[in-house]
């Protein structure tokens, strides 16, 4: 049984179709990369599974270790594992971040059964996933997200990620905005989390990501559906050539 | 952060459209016949053994009552108020006034105890440890319907020279000081909520804390209406002489019921050369259930004075209760280098209504005055803050900050802000700052995909927004505050 496996999936936001007929399969330890021109649907797959709710699934399924996604609230799916780094992270003004991953660590630890953590283990945990993200600790006292730069909200995504533990990631759009040295740092942090009970799904315009974050498979998305699926080759051969040839392939 | 998970248990904990405090204590009462004339404002004053200035002083603003009309310039709807469908007075028996805890009913002991105040001094004192001990006593004025039933730790204040009871005991007992006092801030012709309060009220609190004393404990009154058909018209008065500190905190909370009651009350601050006062709230009173039915209308004058050189003034107010709150805690700043501050969080949900700010009236020199201001809006209800800043042509050197944001959870609510800026006198400097903002569906979503609950994500942005309000409420006030205001809010997000 695959971790991530979704199939035929149709989903559309207003009277829009957006999502058409869309299948892939994420092995737990194995990294995909959807690749695609814009517009393609890739940011609705990931919202899609996360649960937003202007999207309205009409068709298909989606399910997360053998179990139905779909019919989840979107907590509910975080706290079965699934994790979504945002392209364009959301401020909270007035909410400190250590405040918002504690709050959130501790609804997810609660819904999973498990123990909340206790103040110090929470600030020691935090601390040193912080460390290794190259996270300034002062970051940790500001507002979530409120006058991060680019780079800062990425890694705050990545931090988090930690943080929960999920199963499966899913990265939309991570290196947008970012400079080669903030993609770095970003890439490495994903690679850290990698591990044998776990799947990615990193979506991406650009081959750039995949040069620090290989994937296993590469999947090329056109017009709501995958098209096409390669090894990490395939990325080299969409850079080199372009999107062109999938505009019209759906 | 404990207190939000806190938070959000008691929110989980509780059913939607559920007034904790709706509860209605049974007890015999004695009530004034129903509806308001000359005779009405008599009993009253009969009742409480009056000496014959204050009858007087009553009737005066009765008459002039008689002349006036409902301001109407608020942004709030309701259904026309019958004055002659009321009652003036409700006591309940067999306490005609403040006396030692073992004579209270204990019946209404018993519905402060479901409250959460405790009146019994040793509860208090045997509930904090050695070190806490002379932070966390509160000395509380509980006023049931019209009287005030009980006040604790008087001997003690006592002791320290503070004098603090109910306003009917001070008007018998320390004639001279109500006398100097009562009507100096608010006159009786102040407008027309207030000259009615002046004519009826019933009971309420005295303040006095003499020269260079700071009041050992904090200060509350706890307010209840249980009556039906019945208005409470409080009276608070609070003066701080020169060097004198004080911080007091009121609460409220009344039965649920179909019928609109009516509350108005005034307070009046005074403090002399470089007294302060806070003076904190937490109102509460029944909002009306999910349809917009019943639910308290609160009229309410509040006024501080800063008569003296370099005394200080604060305000700190959160607002989530009353079908309509109709409120503007004001500082006249008449002293030199005198402070006035505001801080506030109004709070409306279903179909409450809220028109709430503040005055700052800037008359003496290098005076300067601090407006925080947020307002939250959920459900079908208004929210709007109506403030005032003036400064009048000898206040040189006046100084205003205005930080007024408003929060909007839902479509269909509405936040409103009505800024009067007047200054009079060119050295003046007055800032306005405001924002709006709503909890976007992107930021609930956001929360949520890190694994909160709607209830959690609301209760987690709320909180940051009001975080600068809070840090002004005496600690344990702020915790209970904090749950309040998810208790509120609960149900706003679908």
């Amino acid at each position: 049984m695959a971790l991530l496996e979704v199939k035929n999936l149709q989903a559309r936001v207003e009277d829009k179709e957006i999502l058409r007929g869309l299948s892939l399969a994420v092995n737990a330890g194995e990294v995909h990369a959807i690749m695609g021109p814009n517009g393609s649907g890739k940011s609705t797959l990931s919202y899609v599974l996360a649960g937003k709710s202007d999207y309205e699934v009409t068709g298909g399924t989606a399910t997360l270790e053998g179990e139905d996604l779909l019919s989840l609230e979107p907590d509910e799916r975080a706290a079965k594992g699934l994790f979504l780094a945002f392209q364009y992270p959301i401020e909270i003004p007035g909410v400190a971040s250590m405040t918002f991953f504690r709050t959130a660590v501790n609804a997810v630890r609660k819904k999973r059964g498990d123990e909340e953590l206790s103040t110090p283990d929470f600030l020691r945990f935090v601390r040193e996933k912080a460390k290794e993200l190259n996270i300034d600790q002062d970051m940790l006292k500001r507002p979530v997200n409120v006058g991060f730069s680019g780079g800062e909200k990425k890694r705050n995504e990545i931090l988090q990620m930690a943080l929960l533990e999920p199963k499966m990631c899913v990265l939309d759009e991570t290196d947008s905005g970012l400079d080669i040295d903030a993609l770095k740092i970003v890439a490495e942090g994903v690679n850290r989390l990698r591990a044998k009970n776990r799947g990615f799904l990193v979506i991406t315009h650009y081959q750039r990501l995949l040069d620090h974050i290989v994937p296993d498979v590469v999947h090329v998305m056109a017009k709501g559906k995958i098209v096409r699926t390669g090894g990490p080759e395939l990325a080299h051969e969409l850079e080199a050539k372009g999107y062109a040839a999938y505009d019209n392939a759906a | 952060m404990p207190a939000v998970q806190e938070t959000v248990d008691r929110v989980k904990s509780i059913g939607v459209d559920q007034y904790k405090y709706g509860f209605e204590t049974k007890i015999e009462v004695e009530k004034a016949p129903k509806g308001l004339d000359e005779s009405t404002v008599r009993f009253i004053s009969a009742k409480k053994n009056e000496p014959e200035w204050m009858l007087e002083w009553r009737l005066e603003a009765f008459r002039r009552w008689k002349t006036m009309q409902e301001p109407l310039w608020a942004r709030v709807r309701f259904n026309p108020i019958d004055y002659q469908d009321l009652y003036y007075f409700a006591a309940p028996k067999n306490a005609p006034g403040p006396k030692s805890l073992e004579e209270v009913d204990p019946q209404i002991l018993e519905t402060y105890k479901k409250l959460g105040i405790s009146l019994h001094e040793q509860e208090i004192l045997a509930g904090v440890s050695e070190e806490n001990r002379a932070y966390s006593k509160v000395a509380v004025d509980a006023v049931f319907d019209s009287v005030s039933v009980v006040t604790t730790f008087k001997e003690e204040l006592k002791k320290a020279g503070v004098l603090f009871m109910s306003i009917s005991e001070a008007i018998r007992e320390h004639p001279d000081l109500v006398r100097k006092y009562l009507g100096s801030v608010v006159p009786i012709t102040d407008n027309f909520f207030a000259t009615l309060n002046s004519a009826v009220f019933s009971d309420g609190s005295f303040v006095y804390v003499p020269k260079g004393v700071r009041c050992p404990m904090e200060l509350s009154t706890y307010f209840r209406i249980n009556e039906k058909q019945t208005g409470q018209f409080e009276r608070t008065l609070i003066i701080a002489d020169e060097g004198a500190y004080v911080s007091y905190l009121e609460g409220c909370t009344a039965p649920s019921r179909d019928e609109n009651q009516l509350h108005a009350a005034v307070v009046e601050l005074v403090a002399l050369d470089n007294a302060e006062i806070k003076y904190s709230t937490v109102q509460n009173w029944y909002p009306g259930d999910a349809k917009g039915k019943g639910g308290v209308y609160n009229f309410v004058t509040k006024r501080g004075d800063c008569r003296g050189n370099g005394s200080k003034i604060s305000w700190t107010q959160v607002e989530t209760g009353s079908a309509i709150t109709w409120k503007y805690p004001s500082c006249i700043l008449r002293g030199d280098n005198s402070q006035g501050e505001f801080y506030s969080i109004a709070i409306s949900n279903g179909h409450q209504q809220v028109d709430s700010g503040t005055k700052m009236i800037h008359l003496g020199k290098n005076t300067s005055s601090r407006i925080i201001s947020k307002g939250i809006a959920a459900g079908v209800s208004q929210n709007t803050y109506r403030g005032q800043v003036s400064a009048h042509r000898k206040a040189s050197n006046a100084r205003n900050f205005t930080n007024c944001d408003s929060l909007l959870i839902g479509d269909k609510c509405g936040a409103h802000t009505t800024p009067y800026i007047e200054a009079k006198n060119s050295s003046a400097v007055f800032e306005h700052e405001a924002t709006t903002s709503k909890i976007s569906d992107e930021m609930l979503f956001y929360c949520r995909q890190r694994g909160l609950s709607a209830e959690e994500a609301v209760a987690l942005v709320v909180n940051g927004f009001v975080k600068d309000v809070l840090q002004h409420l005496p600690m344990e006030f702020a915790v209970e505050a904090q749950k309040l205001i998810a208790i509120s809010l609960e149900g706003s997000v679908g």
